[in-house]
């Protein structure tokens, strides 16, 4: 039997890391990501985990023990936030491209400045293209479910996994939350074995190569077929996750999609706030629906083209801006899904919302889908690229 | 047992012939007298900082490192070494490895002494049993040449220029060494190879052996950046020994002792002469930049043996 609790995201991740007991853990405090370690510590000083905790001086060298001790054999894990993970920026190249299965829990904060400890997924945005795989949570509980299924995706196509959660929203508020046993966590995480390793005295390994450009492009090439690979595991792993718990998961959720034509794409814990938003509006008769970035990196293009073909008007909804002059960063990734598979007919605008802990309510989301509705019914699309909610 | 040479030198080396080191570097010397120092039963994780040192001895497909060797970034050899050493106290509770296994952390002075130094800190400070060895040649050599907080008093560097009005670097070099001390750890010594490689390899031995974090300092000179003919490289080290400029010395759990006192203490010209770096110094009416050298020298000389008679003090 599962068991029944109410903690906050970041008490779920720390459980979820407890019950793992990964081999080694580097971390450094930042808002709102700070309890992971304090709470995974506890648990370190109390004997209740065997893991070597590594109190690092830095986020980047947090990431750098991480990828130390990764390469040398082990499981590596660590927490972040905001200017944390802009800090281990470099560091994410790295651990991507030795293709190193770390996992790191980030709770989304905004990036300064002006500094800022609330949610938006800025920091999150901001190292897409680091090469990690990047699942996102909408509650508490995905982001539990998510962090054990991370080692499995990420070990079985040799990538790190970000396992992002909104700061404050769901990393502090308290949920109701079903656990899995532990012992049904071990058999599913499962042991790791990595094929090759620093403290294999059989087998001398040398990681970190200078590349020239003879070899560098091959292994940015192989980087690329792992994460077009990640689609298909973390599909396979959500679904055995789901036999196992009864929550299944994909790359995208649809969420009354079926004869949409409206629709906006969402990722985070709004998508909670959106479903409600959806739901009045079907309570009214309008033919609306949200689909639910899970996974970001892999991009779950051909789903998400898939999901909107049909509609008439869609909104991507960004909690953070790319300052490009024209849209946020997943309208983008949509847009050119849906560009490069030929789908024209859908007419789409770019929505940065809820920046630095900016309230996003449901009557937030029911005005873009008015919107949307506007768009729908007269074939303008007008402005693509608006703020939500904002004093201008 | 005996310091032997020759007998060192049977023993294999763990960093092989082939890579693309410069004739007269310091470098690849300093690593091969360190790695002399290891038990040859003993297995070892070497990670270096990146370098002239990483991309000349690693550059894919080929390695020359016999042990496992681990690169990662330019400022954090500290730091991902004491991931690796985690690794390895984690892997060892839990019964997945057995044998003695060292570590040997790698960096040149850019990435010790300025852009590594707090994630060389904070690995000390935690008290990882690994070594960290700094190869000091007193400038972003990699790069070609530009000024480190390691570089001397007046060199003349690429960003340091001896210019017209700006007579080279106008400060001088971070003590490295002391600051190290500072950090309570049970083993740090500053060395260069010089005569028989004794000094340099028996504090790498004890700088391996010591449970515990440990730090070694080696001069490690740059033909290219000191401007000095290769074939000079010892007689450069044995110069900088004999001027009281790079004095040999260890702290043993806080205690400094000299590990080799000249017989003659030699004017600084003598060093500072050998080296197209300092020729400036060297023009009519510069006189007084080798008069200021000369006095920097001997301050840090004689704070040094103040410090040593600390030690002998509180050993008695």
């Amino acid at each position: 039997m599962s068991i029944r609790e109410r903690l906050s995201g970041n008490e779920a991740i720390a459980y979820a890391m407890k019950q793992i007991n990964p081999d080694v853990m580097g971390a450094f405090p930042i808002t709102a990501s700070t309890e992971i370690p304090q709470y995974f510590s506890t648990y370190v000083d109390n004997g209740e985990v065997d893991t070597e905790f590594i109190p690092v001086e830095s986020e980047h060298s947090a990431m750098s023990t991480c990828i130390g001790a990764e390469a040398a054999g082990c499981r590596a894990i660590s927490a972040t936030s905001s200017c944390g993970l802009c800090y281990m920026t470099e560091m994410l190249y790295v651990a991507a491209s030795d293709r190193l299965p770390i996992t790191l829990a980030v709770s989304c904060r905004a990036l300064s400045g002006p500094i800022n400890i609330n949610n938006d997924h800025s920091d999150a945005m901001g190292v897409r293209d680091t090469g990690w795989i990047m699942l996102f949570a909408e509650t508490n509980q995905e982001a539990y479910d998510n962090y054990l299924q991370a080692m499995r995706i990420g070990e079985a196509v040799g990538l790190p996994v970000m396992i992002c959660q909104d700061g404050f929203i769901t990393s502090h508020a308290i949920e109701n939350i079903e656990l899995v046993e532990d012992d049904k966590v071990k058999s599913f995480v499962g042991e790791y074995k990595p094929a090759h390793y620093l403290l294999n005295k059989d087998e001398p390994m040398a990681v970190g190569a200078y590349a020239t450009p003879v070899y560098y492009m091959e292994a940015k090439r192989q980087q690329a077929q792992a994460m077009i690979d990640a689609k298909s595991v973390i599909r396979k792993v959500g679904a055995e996750f789901g036999e196992m718990t009864g929550r299944s998961y994909s790359l995208i959720e649809k969420f009354m999609m079926d004869d949409a034509e409206e629709a906006i794409v969402i990722m985070g814990s709004s998508a909670g706030t959106a479903k409600q938003a959806v739901k009045e509006l079907r309570a009214q008769g309008k033919k609306v629906g949200l689909v639910k970035v899970r996974s970001f990196r892999p991009f779950p293009s051909e789903d998400i083209c898939a999901a909107l073909a049909g509609v008439k008007a869609f909104a991507v909804m960004d909690k953070d801006d790319s300052f490009n002059g024209h849209c946020g960063p997943m309208f983008a990734e949509v847009a050119s899904s849906m560009f490069a598979a030929g789908i024209c007919g859908p007419k789409g605008i770019s929505y940065i919302y809820g920046l630095g802990g900016r309230d996003v309510r449901v009557e937030s989301i029911q005005k873009v889908f008015a919107e949307l509705e506007q768009i729908a019914d007269t074939g303008v699309t007008g402005e693509t690229y608006r703020y939500l909610e904002v004093r201008e | 047992m005996a310091y032997n040479l020759k007998e060192n030198l049977e023993k294999g080396e763990r960093l092989c012939g082939g890579h693309r080191m410069c004739a007269g570097c310091g470098s690849p010397v300093a690593v091969r007298s360190v790695l002399r120092a290891l038990n040859p039963e003993d297995h070892a994780v070497v990670c270096s900082a990146t370098s002239c040192l990483e991309v000349s001895t690693f550059m894919y497909p080929y390695t020359a490192w016999k042990d496992s060797f681990i690169h990662n970034a330019f400022e954090n050899a500290g730091a991902t070494m004491a991931g690796v050493e985690t690794a390895y106290r984690a892997m060892k509770k839990r019964g997945k490895i057995d044998g003695t296994w060292k570590f040997i952390a790698f960096g040149g002075d850019g990435g010790t002494y300025d852009i590594g130094f707090q994630s060389l800190s904070g690995a000390m400070e935690r008290g990882h049993d690994m070594v960290y060895v700094c190869y000091d040649n007193e400038a972003y050599m990699n790069t070609g040449i530009q000024r480190s907080s390691s570089t001397p008093h007046f060199a003349d560097t690429t960003t340091t220029p001896a210019g017209s009005v700006i007579p080279g670097k106008i400060q001088q070099k971070k003590n490295l060494t002391r600051i190290m001390v500072a950090h309570n750890i049970p083993y740090v010594a500053q060395t260069t190879f010089m005569g028989n490689f004794k000094d340099i390899e028996e504090k790498a031995h004890k700088a391996i052996y010591t449970p515990g974090p440990a730090f070694l300092n080696v001069m490690a000179p740059c033909p290219r950046g000191w401007r000095y003919p290769s074939e000079k490289l010892m007689e450069v080290t044995k110069t900088a020994v004999e001027t009281c400029l790079w004095p040999l010395y260890e702290v043993v759990d806080g205690k400094y002792s000299l590990t080799y006192e000249p017989k003659k203490k030699l004017p600084i010209e003598e060093y500072l002469r050998l080296q197209g770096r300092f020729s400036h110094m060297f023009k009519p009416g510069n006189e007084w930049m080798i008069e200021q050298v000369q006095k920097e020298v001997d301050r840090n000389w004689d704070e040094l043996l103040q410090l040593c008679s600390l030690g002998a003090v509180a050993a008695r």
